[in-house]
C-alpha cells in the first residue's frame, strides 16, 4: 500500500517522540523536584502528551490499516408487528392495574402526599424572603462609618470625592454600604429628604438598581455615579437620577442629620427598597 | 495467548464476545469537524482530573483569616479562607499553580468546543431524524457546561468574581413572582449569605459533573446505536458508513487525540496566566473592580445586560425589572430555539424521512443564514461586553459605544444573514448548472478511487 522512503522513516519518526514524550515526562519529574516551576511544568506536560499525541496519530495514520472499511447500517426502526407486540403488552398490563380502580386512586395520593412531603427539605434550604429585602440595617441615629469601621465628620470629605459608608457596627453589610458625596453646592438641582444635613453632602445606596454590581466610580466634573459593571450612570447632583445605560431607577438617597459632635448619621432607613428591581418591590 | 484466555473468562461471565466483535471492527467515518465532539470530551476528562486535585485544596468558606501565606503581598490581609485556599494552591501546592490554570483553560476550551460541535452539527443537519434526541441531550450539556463555568468561576472569592455572583443573584431576583423565594432558596438568604460559596462548591464538584457525567453517557450511548453520519462521497450511502475501523487505528488516533488535548491545555496553563486572583484582591462587601468581564461564553449576555435599553414594566403595583428580557428571557429563549429547532425545521420543510448523508452550509442556503445570522447577533453581543474598554480606549463616551451596539445587535444579524443566504444560494445554484452541464465528463474522470 504504502512503499518507499515515507514507511521506512515513519517507525523511527514515531519512537522518537514517544521517546520525547518519555524525556518530557523526566524532565517534569526534574522540575517538580527541583522545587516546582510552573512555567518549566507546563512545558514538560505539552512535551509529555504532545510526543504521545503525535506518536500515536502518525502510527495510526502511516502504520496501521485505514481502509476505507465499510459497515453497513442497521435500520433504526423495528418491524411493525414488534411494535404491536410493545403496545399490546403496555395495553394488557394496564388493564390489569386499571381493574383495581381503588387502589390506583391510593396510589396516586400516596404518591401526591409523599411529593408535597418532599419540599420540606426544599424549604430547609432558606429562610422566608419577608421583609428582608425591603429594608436594610439604617435607622434614624446609626452613625456612618469606613469600611475600617471609622466614624464620618460632616466636613471631613473633600468637594469632589466619594467615600463608601456602612452602618456603625455593620462594616460587612452587603446591602447597607452607601456611598458619600461631597458636591459642588452650586450644581446641586435636585430636592431631597431631611435637610438637616448640610446641602453638599449626599449619600446613596451604594447598590446599582440595574443587576446589583456596587456603583464604585465617580467623576467629580459630570458629578456622576457610574457602575463599572454595565455603564450605567447616575447624576449625583440631582438624587442619582438615571442618565446613561441600562438603569431605570434611581439610587435609593440615605436621609442624613448631624449631631452635636460633628458625626453624620443617619435620619432613617432608605425611604425605598435598595439594589435590584424584584416583583413586588413597589409593594413594600 | 494471553488475549484468548481473557477473552474466554469474561464471555463465560457476559455472553459478550459478539459485542465486542463489532465494536473492534465498527466504522468511524473520518473527517476533522467530527473531532470537536471528542474535544469536548477530552476536554472534560482533564477538567474532572484537575478539578479533583484542585478539590482536595479549596475551602469553600467565607469564614475570614489573616493570610500568612509566602505571597508578600497580601501577608496580613484579611480575607476569606476560599481565597487563602486558592492563594495556597498557587504558591505553595507544588504543581498547584500550573493545574488551576489548566483546570481554567480547559473550562475555556470545553465551552469552546462544544459550541463548535454545536455549530457543526447545525450547519451539515446532522440534527435531523433519527438524531434529533442526541441533539436534545447535547443541548443540556452545553446549558449545564455553561452553567458550571459560572459557578466554578465564582469560587475563588477574589473581587471580580464577587461581581460575577451580584448578577445572577440579579437575574434570579428578577423573576416574576419566585423571584425573592428563588434566591432565598438557591442564594441561602438575601445577598452575600455567608452559605453561598458551599452551594456553589457542591454544584460545581458534585451536582452539575455528575448530571453532565449521565447526559455524555447518554449521548455516547445513541450515537453507538445510531452510528455516525458521513458526507456524501464515492461509495457512501444512507445504509452503510465509510471510514477507518475501531480498533486499532480509530482507537489510536482518538488516544492520540486525547493526548494533544491534554498537550495543549498544559501548555496553556504552564506558559499563559489566566485568572491572577492574588492581582484581582479579595473580595469585600464594598469591593468593585473596572473593568469587570467574565469568562468568553458568557459575554454575550453580559453584553446584552449592556445594550438592553432601560425599560422596565410597572403594572398595577407590581414590576418587572429591566434585568429581566436580557438575563432570564434572552437566555430562555436562546435554549428554547435550540431545543425546537429539528422539530421546526422538519416541519417547515416537510422533511420527516431519516437521514445519515451530512448537507453542506449551501445545500441548506436559509439554514445556514438563520445559523450564521444567530452566530453574529451572540458575536455582536459578546463584542458589546467591552463597550468600557472600547470608550476608554478610542476616548469616546460610552454612551456612544453602547447606541452603536445597539443598533449593530439589530442590523447585523439581518445583513450578515442576507448576505450569507444570497452567496450560499448562488453557489449551489452555479454548482447545479456546472453539473447538469458537464455531468457526463465528470461520471468520465470519477474513476480514480479518492
Amino acid at each position: 500500500m504504502k512503499g518507499g522512503p515515507a514507511e521506512e522513516r515513519a517507525p523511527r519518526l514515531i519512537a522518537l517522540s514517544f521517546l520525547v514524550s518519555a524525556l518530557g515526562s523526566a524532565g517534569l519529574g526534574i522540575v517538580y523536584l527541583a522545587g516546582g516551576h510552573t512555567q518549566a511544568e507546563g512545558l514538560m506536560v505539552g512535551i509529555a502528551f504532545g510526543g504521545l499525541a503525535f506518536g500515536l496519530v502518525a502510527w495510526s495514520k502511516y502504520l496501521m490499516p485505514n481502509g476505507p472499511f465499510v459497515e453497513e447500517r442497521d435500520s433504526l426502526s423495528s418491524e411493525d408487528h414488534e411494535r404491536e407486540k410493545v403496545a399490546a403488552d403496555f395495553a394488557r398490563g394496564g388493564r390489569q392495574i386499571g381493574r383495581r380502580r381503588f387502589l390506583g386512586w391510593s396510589l396516586a395520593a400516596a404518591m401526591g402526599a409523599l411529593g408535597v412531603a418532599m419540599l420540606f427539605p426544599v424549604r430547609s434550604l432558606g429562610s422566608r424572603p419577608g421583609r428582608d429585602l425591603f429594608e436594610t440595617a439604617w435607622a434614624d441615629g446609626i452613625r456612618l462609618v469606613t469600611s475600617d469601621g471609622e466614624p464620618v465628620r460632616a466636613d471631613e470629605l473633600a468637594v469632589g470625592t466619594l467615600l463608601s459608608v456602612f452602618p456603625e457596627g455593620r462594616t460587612n453589610d452587603a446591602d447597607a454600604q452607601a456611598v458619600l458625596v461631597r458636591l459642588r453646592i452650586d450644581r446641586r438641582t435636585g430636592g431631597r429628604p431631611g435637610a438637616q444635613a448640610p446641602e453638599d453632602l449626599v449619600a446613596y445606596s451604594k447598590i446599582c438598581t440595574h443587576a446589583g454590581c456596587l456603583v464604585g466610580l465617580y467623576d467629580p466634573r459630570s458629578q456622576n455615579l457610574l457602575c463599572p459593571c454595565h455603564q450605567g450612570a447616575f447624576d449625583a447632583a440631582d438624587g442619582a437620577r438615571p442618565i446613561a445605560g441600562p438603569v431605570t431607577r434611581r439610587l435609593p438617597e440615605l436621609p442624613l442629620r448631624v449631631d452635636g459632635q460633628g458625626f453624620l448619621r443617619a435620619a432613617g432607613d432608605f425611604p425605598e427598597p435598595v439594589g435590584v428591581g424584584f416583583w413586588n418591590r413597589g409593594r413594600s | 495467548m494471553i488475549a484468548r484466555r481473557v477473552v474466554r473468562w469474561l464471555d463465560d461471565r457476559l455472553a459478550a464476545a459478539p459485542f465486542a466483535h463489532t465494536t473492534l471492527n465498527r466504522v468511524f467515518p473520518d473527517h476533522f469537524s467530527f473531532l470537536l465532539g471528542e474535544v469536548a470530551l477530552y476536554c472534560f476528562i482533564v477538567l474532572l482530573a484537575t478539578g479533583t486535585f484542585l478539590a482536595m485544596f479549596f475551602e469553600p468558606s467565607v469564614s475570614e483569616v489573616v493570610y500568612q501565606g509566602s505571597y508578600e503581598p497580601l501577608r496580613g490581609v484579611t480575607m476569606s479562607r476560599a481565597y487563602a485556599s486558592v492563594l495556597d494552591i498557587s504558591f505553595e501546592v507544588r504543581l498547584g499553580l500550573l493545574i488551576r490554570q489548566m483546570h481554567h483553560w480547559a473550562s475555556l476550551l470545553f465551552a469552546g468546543s462544544i459550541l463548535l460541535h454545536l455549530a457543526r452539527i447545525f450547519f451539515t443537519g446532522a440534527f435531523r431524524r433519527p438524531r434529533e434526541i442526541n441533539w436534545l441531550v447535547g443541548v443540556g450539556l452545553l446549558v449545564l457546561g455553561l452553567f458550571n463555568g459560572w459557578a466554578g468561576y465564582l469560587l475563588p472569592g477574589d473581587t471580580l468574581h464577587g461581581t460575577g455572583l451580584r448578577l445572577g443573584y440579579a437575574i434570579a431576583l428578577s423573576v416574576p413572582v419566585i423571584g425573592p423565594w428563588l434566591v432565598f432558596l438557591l442564594f441561602g438568604g438575601e445577598y452575600q449569605s455567608p452559605q453561598i460559596l458551599s452551594r456553589l462548591f457542591v454544584a460545581h464538584v458534585y451536582i452539575v459533573p455528575l448530571m453532565i457525567l449521565g447526559l455524555i453517557s447518554v449521548h455516547m450511548a445513541i450515537l453507538w446505536r445510531q452510528k455516525h453520519t458521513q458526507f456524501r462521497g464515492p461509495g457512501r450511502t444512507q445504509t452503510n458508513v465509510v471510514g477507518e475501523k475501531m480498533w486499532p487505528a480509530y482507537a489510536a488516533k482518538a488516544g492520540g487525540l486525547f493526548f494533544a488535548v491534554v498537550a495543549v491545555v498544559g501548555l496553556l496553563g504552564g506558559l499563559v496566566q489566566i485568572s491572577p486572583v492574588w492581582l484581582y484582591l479579595p473580595d469585600t462587601p464594598a469591593a468593585v473592580t473596572s473593568p469587570a468581564q467574565p469568562d468568553w461564553y458568557f459575554g454575550w449576555l453580559d453584553g446584552a445586560l449592556r445594550v438592553f435599553p432601560a425599560w422596565e414594566i410597572q403594572a398595577f403595583g407590581f414590576e418587572i425589572p429591566a434585568v429581566f428580557f436580557p438575563g432570564v428571557l434572552l437566555p430562555t429563549l436562546s435554549v428554547l430555539l435550540l431545543v425546537m429547532w429539528p422539530f421546526l425545521e422538519a416541519r417547515f420543510s416537510k422533511d420527516t424521512g431519516p437521514h445519515h448523508l451530512l448537507e453542506r452550509p449551501r445545500d441548506r442556503p436559509l439554514r445556514s443564514a438563520i445559523g450564521v445570522g444567530l452566530i453574529t447577533f451572540y458575536g455582536v453581543l459578546l463584542a458589546a461586553a467591552g463597550n468600557d474598554v472600547y470608550a476608554r480606549t478610542f476616548s469616546v463616551p460610552v454612551l456612544q459605544v453602547t447606541n452603536v451596539f445597539r443598533v449593530l445587535t439589530l442590523v447585523l444579524p439581518v445583513v450578515i444573514g442576507f448576505a450569507t443566504f444570497r452567496m450560499l444560494r448562488s453557489l449551489r445554484d452555479r454548482e447545479i448548472s456546472r453539473m447538469s452541464e458537464g455531468a457526463v465528463a465528470v461520471a468520465g474522470g470519477a474513476g480514480s478511487d479518492d
